[in-house]
Order: C-alpha cells, then structure tokens, then sequence
C-alpha cells in the first residue's frame, strides 16, 4: 500500500504531550478482598508517537487503557488529553471530547452491522452532526484500500477488511489520540501483518498519536515505544525494538 | 442516529413486526367501534330526519316529570278532540293524529322477533302519506283489519301479500291481512326490529288508545315557517301536551339512539384502551429485551461520541416508528374488526342495523394518534434504561446494565404505587358525593395504577412463583423442564415483564366472572328467599311487559291458589324520580316478604286506594316511618296521596318490587295504559305438569306471554347478563391475544439471546426435541405466573366491587377460574409454537461461534 503525503489542510501538531497521566491507582473492591489493578503510574505520550502497552494477563494494562480513554475513573490520579483534565470530566463533557479528540480501535471491530463501510467510517461525524470532507474521505478510504468496499455491509467484509473500516473510522476526525484495544486479536497473522503495517504506516503519514494494549510481540514491534506493566506498575521501557526485543523482555518478566 | 434507529428495525424485521402487533390490535379495536358506531349513525342518520321531513310541526304528550327512560314508561295520550282544532287553525294545512307502541306479529303462535330488538307499530293515514313514518314500498295502505309490515322482516319469514297474521298489543291477539310492505324514513333495515302500520282505528283499539292520540302532525301552509306554526299550536294546546317543529321532533327522537350509541361507543372504545395498554407493555418489555442485546452497539455509539440524549432519541425514534406502523396496520384491520363486532352483536341476540360501514377522517386521525402515543410512551422507559449502557461495555463481553439511579427504590415505588391504585380504586368506590364520571375515573385511574404497581412488584415474586410452577416441569419434563424453570428464574425481571402483559386480560377476565357469579347468586338468592313457589308470566324477552288481559286470563286458570300481578314504572315521589310499584292483594300468598316494625303480609291486602310499603333504603333516606305521608305522581300527571303501612327489608339480590309499591287499583286509576311486569302465579299442588299445562292453555290468546317454572324464570332474568358476559369475554380476548404475542416476542428474542447457550447443550447432547420442550415449558411457566397474578388479582378487585354494589354478594366462580388457569397453560404453548421451533432448528455449529 503507497503512503500518501500528508493531505492539504492537515495540521500540523507540535511534539508536546497528547496524554499525561499521573499517580494513577486503581482499587476494584474493598477491604480484604480488594484487587489493585494499578498501583501507580506516570506516563507521557508525546503527539505523532505510537506506544505499545505490554503485559501478561492481570496486569493491568487494559485497565490502564482504559482509565487513559476516559471509559474508566482511576481510584486516585489524574489523566489529562490535549491540555484537559479528564478524570473529573461530566458525562456530556467527556461525550464531547470523545468526538473531536479520542479514536477508538476495538479487537471486536464493533462495527454497526446496518450500516455500510462508507456510513460506518463517518459515524463519529454523523453523530456530531458534521459532514466529510469529500477529498480526506476518499483519500483514508483508499489509504485503507477499501475504496472498492465503499458500499458493503460488515457482513459482506471480511475480518481484516472490518477491522480497516475500524481503523479508517477512528481517524476519520483526525483525532488526538487514538487508543487500539489488542487490534489484531481476532485476525489471522497474514491479516494482522497487514494491520499493523496500515497503523504504523498512518501514524507516520497523519502524524496520528496511537495508544496500542496488546499481548503480541510482533505487534508491539511496530510502536516507538513499549511499556510493560507487571501487577500494576511499569517495570520496564523498550523503544523501537524488534520482534526478539520484546520476547526476551516477555520471558524475562514472566519467570 | 436516526438512521442507526431505523436501518436497526429493518434489519430486525421479524422482531419488528412481532412488536408492532402488540399495538395493532388495539388500534384495530379503536379503529372497529368508531367504524361500528359510525356506521350504525350513519344508517340511523338520515332516519329520523327522513320521518319528519313532511312534518312542520309535532303534538306530543308531555309527562307530569322527566322520566327515567329505564322503566318502559312513556308519555301519556291526549284527547283526540285536539285534531280537529288543530286542523282548523289558519296557518295549518293539514293535519293527521296517530298513536304507537309496541306491538308484536303473532306468526302460527309465536311472535316473530329477531333477537331483543324491538317490535313497534304505528298509525299510518293513506290519505295523508306525507305526515307519515313510514314509506310504502309494495301493496296499499292499510284498511280495518289490516297491516303492513317491514320488508325486512317479511323477507325474513317469507311473509306474502294478503297472507293473514296475529298482531298484538295491549290487549289480545287480532288477526289481521298483510296488505302492504314499507320502508321506515328511508332505511331498509333497522337491525332485527319489527315494524307494522295499521290506520288509525285499528291502531286505536291495538293500542287501548280508543278516542285518544299519541302524537299530532301538522303541516304549515305554504310560506309559514315551521316555528311560527308550532307557535300558533302552543296556544291551544291542552295540559300535559307540547308541541315541537318536525325537525326538533326529529333530534328527540334521535336523543335515545344516540345516547345508546354514545354508551356503546365508549363502552367499546374502553376495551381498546385497555388492548392498548396490554399492548404498551409488552412494547416495553420487547424493546428493554432488544436493549440489553443491542448493549455492545450503543456502547460502542457512546465510545464514538454518542450523548446519553441521542441514544435515548434513537429508542424512541424506534417507538415511534413502530408505532406508526402497527397504526397503519391497525386501522386496516380495524375495518375488519369492524363487520366483526356486527357480527359478535348478532351472535348474542343483539342485532345492530348496518347500512355499509363508514370509516370517517376522525377514525383515522384518533387511531394514529392514540396507536403513536401509546407506543412512544411505552418505549420511554426503555430509551432511558438505555442511556445507562457506559461505554466501556464496548469492549466488555456480556456485561449487565448497571442499575439506574432509582432502582433501590423500585421496591418502594411500586408497592407505593399499588397502594396508590388501590386506595383510587376504594375512593372511587366509597367516597360519597361522587358523580359518575368522578367514580369511574377514580376506578379507572386506580386499577391502571394497581396494574403498573403489580407489574413492578411482581419481579420480586418471580422467583419463588416460578420455582413453584415449574415444579411439574422439573418432575416430568427432565432436563429440559429443569433448565426451562431455571431460565424462567434466570432474570426475574423479564419474566416478570412478559408474564403483566397477561395478567391484566386474566385479571379483568375474572373480575367480571366474579361480578356475573355475585349478581346470579343474590339474585338466586333473592328469588328463592322471596318466592315461595309456583309459576311466573314474563314477555317472551324476559323484559317488556305484559297485558293485564294475560294476568286477568292467568287468574282464571283452573287450579289457581293466588296470582300476583305486578306492575311498575316511574313515579314522582318527594321530588324525585323513582320506580313505583303495584300488586294486588294475592302477593300475600305468593310472597315471603321480611317486614320490619311489626308488619306482615297483611300489608298487601291493606293497600287499598291510600296504602303504600317502602323499602328500607328509602324509608331510611327519605325518614320514613309507619304512617308517614306519600305523595306520589303518574307521568300523566295524577297523583295520589298514600301513607306508608309497611317497611319491608329486600333481599341482596333484589326483589319485584320498586322503592315504593300501592295496590293495583290505585295504579290503574293515575296510570295510562297499565300492563304488568310479572305475574307470579301460585297453582294447588305447586309445580306439576298438569298445572303448568293448564296455565299454557289459558294464556294461548297472549303468545308474547311465557310460563316459567321458578327455575325456569331465574335461568330467562340471568340469560340477559350471559349474553353481556360474552360479550365482554371475547372484547376482552383480544387483549391476551395481544399479551400472547407478547410472549411469542419474548421467546424469540431470548433464544436469540441464548444462540450460543443453546449451541452449547446442543453439542453436548440435548436433542431438538428436549430444547423444544425447553422452550415450550419455559413459555407455559411464564403464562401460569401471569394467570396465576392476574386471577389473584381479579378475585380481590372482584370482592371489592361485590363490597360496595348493594345488589352482588362474592361469588368465588370457581369453574371459570380452572378454565382461566387452563386458558392460561394455552396460551403458553401456543406462544412457544414458534419460538420451540426456531430454537431446535438452529445449527449447532454457527451456533456455538454466534457473535
């Protein structure tokens, strides 16, 4: 798939912080039964960077995800997007922030299956009752080689093809970050190759921050910079690893 | 988001129409008696104004007080001297008199009558055809001795010209010709009633009117205006007379019609509201059900910056669109519905004249609106449940809606709200000063809140009512039927929801199975505390009343003990208008009467020109003792002076007589043309063949008379109320037809729900036909829990109402019960038909990996 230039118009954002987040904990229950997802985080995610979020199962990096989108209130901690405080945030002023600055991939796809590629791609403009620039939707709609695909139904597309109208949808608002939840966990490996590269390679050409939760080496692989989290904590930092990087790291932290 | 809405429902078309159905039937409902009435209007319309369209002005009787219109009393004749001076007045170009009533056509002993509808006769003048009722439509006017009949009906008994036929009155039966076939004002059917015309001397001798007239109608010479006319009338009219123009003539006559057809309406409109409510639970039930399945896409359409009030907007986009839909639907059905209930009359003896049906723009408008409303209203609470769902279920599996912020007082709120009801209802009941709209409102109001308020309790009884129901299941249904009783107690709520919808039809099913049940045991045990033993004579349709020749023949009967003849009509008594009674000394021995202070049934044989026994109530209301004054006025305006010489204390169920009763001599002396209500007739050796044979022998010149044994007469008075109760159970049908698709909605949508579930115990080794069962059990769980509310339900409301109405004791119907109960087990199969086998048809494999 060529990369296009950067499309006309398209702003371009100055390395400061798209995401900070700070002392973040996270407590589900109380008293003795009590489990702490997150202990304690600080993190930064400088804008154009994609980070990959790394760790085996229970430790806490979905509900780090999660407290980032806003989709979860940390027990203790603030998070702030573009310069605002979102932890204390009302639910219509969380609503607003979603459409103009928050992007979402999910593993599911959660495409809505009566609506066709074109219709779902825009939603987040139909919903805040925008319209497409023409020129930017044709142009991402073949960026993501689905210019064929315009018209079809979820049910007429095949795994990888959803999860690109996913991808085309989270930045068709070109937003200020955009959190992919384990993208390729529902995709053959050819597919998920071909995801992978579609997100790296729009993160270089939009400029797009991205926050990625996965449990897969090779997907983690694509991002400037991995964390990995161990029973709620970061233990340790790669940037631009490879593939063998980050399982070494893996077998290290499992034992 | 509209889009999303709409795009959403087309894609679930079947679910979609097996919601929309739920409002369908109520509109059709709607949209039937508006069509039904409107088209008995339209066919009684032009009649009326078609009978006096010759007429410029009318001479009538004038009652002494406005009558009660219950009492088959009418106004009283006048003089038929006041023709001639009517017809002598200058503006007057001519005038005719006649006089009517009720008369019955005596076809080889038995009278011809089609159902209950009435048997009328009329005076026609053929000289002067313009001033009359009726429209010659073959043959000729009628001479002495002779009839023209209806078309209709002599089309129906395959009457000819010239063919010899009994008529009777007041009086015996006279033989008479057919001579001619007519029309009345311009309709051809008037929905069963019989109608003849004789000239005036006949009619004057069938209808004990010799030398009197009913009504004058008078026609203005050309130029003179209708009112300058009935002006020029007034001045020379007699007492107790008035005189009206033809047109206004025209509008009261037509005020009994539409009254009826007023009560019909809104007794019909009613139903159909209570079809729609029925039906806004269940649209509420199916959309809450289709919400909690939808729960990823709405989270995911909040993730993508969706507001709570958008999401709540596409619900209710959603209910509307249903709504206009099954309103669309509705109506064409309603047309349907319409010839329907024409028919549903018919069946029960209660034939309504049809002319074409008419659907006005009204119908249409209301439908809609009424189907629309209900349907937004009732996807309200859904639309807010939905708003609940947090974005974070997007990427949670399988997550449960949190509960709102009211839902720990859900427990409160709805035993709040049933007590609410009920306190409502027992207002509307008790309280005092009330009007009728006032008491019906407040019932009506109150049970709707007892039935929200049941509604929301009953989740919190679902579970132990289903573990008792589904026992049987869990016995003799294996697995299946344990797994059913578990999913019936899996969500309680639901359950709950799709269970009111049936309550409700069952409820109110047996709230009228218990009032039926009360007035049939009082008035039983009216009958048999009060009467002795014997025979009564009542009108062939156990209601109009008799000649007194009938009870003066009856008397005469070899073997008669004692007869007592009774009569009744209205009365103005202390300013009020009562029914009056009167009966002659011979009730002594016919009747077991409780008197109070002393008296006995040597009352009756004291009554005399001045006596008079009260009942209790009106005694007590009007400070009544021994020897207290009456004042008692006829319609015709005499009146008589009375003093009261017995209280007696009626029985609950009532009894033959009215508040206040004198004798019947004193009665026939202020009363125009008395004639009995019943004749109760006491025969040596009581109740044998021989003697009710005698009696039908002696009555054979009086063939609208009927003999009944004392059984006989309590079955004939209570077949009038089965005939309603039929009536009412099959308007009432509609609405647990309409909860029965409520269930089928339910069903389908948590198989839908539990497509992998049901894969899984598929592939684990349950046949098709154990999930069937599965599904079937589960349904009939369901249905029971609502029967089993609802009949609860119906009997408290039911003793309540039977509390406060004088005249009804409780009466547990025990047999309708166990056939509701049964009804109810119905229901759930046949609801669970279909869903049973969408459920064992579905292919395991896709099944186990359905997202």
């Amino acid at each position: 798939m060529a990369v296009e230039e950067q499309p006309k118009g398209a702003v371009v954002v100055p390395t400061t912080s798209a995401v900070e987040a700070r002392g973040l904990t996270r407590r589900y229950g109380e008293g003795e039964t009590a489990v702490d997802a997150l202990r304690g985080i600080d993190l930064d995610v400088r804008s154009g960077e994609l980070v990959a979020v790394m760790g085996p199962s229970g430790s806490g990096k979905s509900t780090l995800m999660h407290i980032l989108a806003g989709l979860v209130k940390p027990t203790t901690g603030t998070v702030q997007i573009a310069g605002t405080e979102i932890t204390g945030l009302d639910d219509s002023r969380l609503t607003r922030l979603r459409r103009e600055h928050i992007g979402f991939v999910f593993q599911f796809f959660n495409l809505l299956p009566m609506l066709d590629a074109e219709e779902n791609v825009v939603l987040p403009l139909s919903i805040a009752g925008e319209k497409p620039d023409k020129a930017w939707l044709d142009s991402l709609l073949s960026q993501m080689g689905l210019a064929e695909r315009r018209k079809h139904r979820p049910a007429e597309l095949s795994g990888g093809q959803q999860q690109r109208v996913a991808i085309a949808r989270s930045l068709v608002t070109r937003p200020t970050i955009l959190f992919a939840d384990e993208p390729t966990g529902n995709l053959d490996s050819k597919t998920a190759g071909e995801i992978l590269e579609l997100m790296r390679a729009s993160v270089d050409a939009y400029g797009q921050t991205t926050v990625m939760v996965t449990h897969e080496a090779r997907s983690a692989a694509i991002a400037h910079r991995i964390l990995f989290l161990e029973d709620g904590l970061i233990v340790k930092e790669l940037h631009d690893a490879s593939q063998q990087d980050v399982l070494a790291v893996m077998n290290s932290l499992g034992t | 988001m509209i889009r999303v809405a709409l795009r959403g429902m087309a894609r679930r078309k079947l679910r979609t129409a097996l919601t929309a159905i739920a409002i369908v039937l109520g509109v059709a409902l709607i949209t039937g008696t508006y069509v039904l009435t409107d088209s008995i209007k339209g066919a009684f319309g032009g009649i009326f104004t078609q009978v006096y369209r010759g007429t410029d002005a009318t001479v009538t009787g004038k009652s002494a007080f406005t009558l009660s219109g219950q009492n088959n009393t009418t106004a009283p004749p006048f003089a038929e001297s006041l023709l001639p001076k009517i017809r002598q007045l200058p503006d007057v170009a001519d005038a005719v008199g006649g006089v009517g009533g009720n008369a019955h056509l005596i076809l080889d002993g038995k009278v011809v009558h089609f159902g209950g509808a009435p048997n009328l006769g009329f005076s026609v003048d053929p000289k002067r055809p313009v001033l009359n009722s009726l429209k010659l439509v073959d043959g000729k006017w009628p001479g002495a001795n002779q009839v023209v009949i209806d078309e209709a009906t002599a089309h129906k008994k395959h009457l000819q010209l010239g063919q010899r036929i009994g008529v009777q009155a007041s009086g015996p039966t006279l033989r008479m010709t057919i001579s001619g076939l007519v029309h009345f004002g311009g309709a051809s059917s008037l929905g069963g009633a019989t109608l003849s015309g004789f000239n005036l001397p006949t009619a004057q001798q069938l209808f004990q009117r010799v030398g009197k007239l009913d009504q004058v109608r008078a026609k203005a010479k050309t130029g003179v205006a209708p009112a300058k006319l009935a002006a020029e009338i007034r001045a020379i009219l007699p007492p107790h007379t008035q005189v009206r123009t033809g047109q206004a003539q025209a509008k009261e006559d037509a005020k009994d019609t539409d009254s009826f057809l007023n009560f019909l309406q809104d007794f019909l409109l009613a139903f159909g509201g209570i079809a729609l409510f029925v039906g806004s639970f269940v649209i509420a039930n199916s959309l809450s059900i289709t919400i909690t399945q939808r729960t990823r896409e709405l989270a995911t359409l909040r993730t993508l910056g969706a507001s709570r009030r958008q999401v709540r907007r596409s619900i209710v986009i959603e209910g509307l669109a249903i709504g206009a839909i099954a309103s669309v639907a509705g109506i064409g059905v309603g047309l349907g519905l319409g010839v329907g209930l024409f028919k549903l009359f018919d069946a029960v003896g209660f034939t309504l004249p049809n002319n074409g049906l008419v659907l006005h723009q009204r119908t249409v408008i209301v439908a809609l609106i009424v189907g629309i409303l209900v349907t937004v209203l009732a996807s309200l609470r859904p639309a807010f449940r939905a708003t609940r769902v947090p974005p974070i279920a997007a990427v949670r599996e399988g997550s449960e809606l949190p509960p709102g912020r009211f839902a720990k007082y859900r427990p409160i709120g709805s035993t709040l709200l049933t007590v609410l009801g009920f306190g409502l209802l027992i207002y509307g009941l008790f309280a005092h000063g009330l009007g009728t709209k006032g008491v019906l409102l407040s019932m009506g109001v109150g049970t709707l809140l007892i039935f929200l308020g049941v509604a929301l309790l009953a989740a919190r009884f679902a579970r132990p009512l289903a573990w008792v129901l589904g026992a049987p299941a869990t016995r003799f249904g294996g697995a299946a039927g344990a797994l059913a009783r578990d999913n019936a107690r899996r969500n309680p709520q639901r359950t709950a929801s799709t269970a009111s919808a049936l309550m409700i039809g069952l409820a109110l099913v047996t709230l009228v199975s218990v009032m039926a049940a009360g007035i049939t045991k009082s008035f039983r045990g009216a009958v048999n505390d009060l009467w002795v033993s014997g025979y009564a004579v009542t009108a062939q349709n156990n209601f109009d009343p008799i000649p007194i020749a009938a009870g003066n023949a009856a008397a005469r009967t070899p073997g008669v003990q004692a007869i007592a003849n009774v009569r009744g009509g209205d009365a103005q008594i202390f300013n009020g208008v009562h029914q009056a009674t009167a009966v002659g000394p011979g009730a002594a021995q016919i009747f077991n009467m409780t008197w109070l202070d002393g008296g006995s049934n040597a009352v009756f044989s004291k009554l005399g020109a001045h006596g008079a026994f009260v009942d209790k109530g009106f005694a007590k209301s009007h400070h009544l003792t021994i020897g207290s004054p009456v004042q008692l006025t006829a319609p015709t305006g005499k009146g008589v002076a009375l003093h009261v010489i017995g209280i007696f204390d009626p029985p609950t169920g009532g009894s033959p007589f009215g508040p206040v009763t004198i004798s019947d001599t004193a009665w026939d002396k202020i009363y125009d043309t008395p004639q009995n209500l019943y004749s109760f007739v006491r025969m040596r050796g009581g109740e044998t063949d021989a003697a009710e044979a005698a009696l039908v022998n002696q009555l054979k010149a009086f063939p609208n008379a009927k003999v009944q044994t004392k059984k006989q007469f309590v079955d004939n008075q209570i077949s009038g109320l089965n005939a309603i109760l039929n009536v009412l159970f099959v308007l009432l049908a509609l609405s647990v037809i309409v909860s029965l698709f409520g269930i089928i909605n339910t069903l389908v949508l948590t198989v839908f729900e539990r497509t992998r579930e049901l894969g899984m115990l598929r592939a684990i080794g349950m046949t098709r036909r154990q999930v069937r069962r599965m599904i079937r059990a589960e349904s009939v769980i369901t249905a029971l829990m609502g029967g089993v509310i609802g009949i609860v339900l119906g009997l408290i409301l039911g003793g309540l109402l039977a509390a406060r109405i004088d005249f009804i004791v409780f009466a547990l119907p025990w047999v309708q019960v166990v056939i509701f109960g049964v009804a109810a087990v119905i229901v759930g199969l046949v609801a669970a038909i279909f869903p049973a086998r969408r459920a064992g048809k579905l292919n395991v494999l896709e099944a186990l990996q359905y997202e």
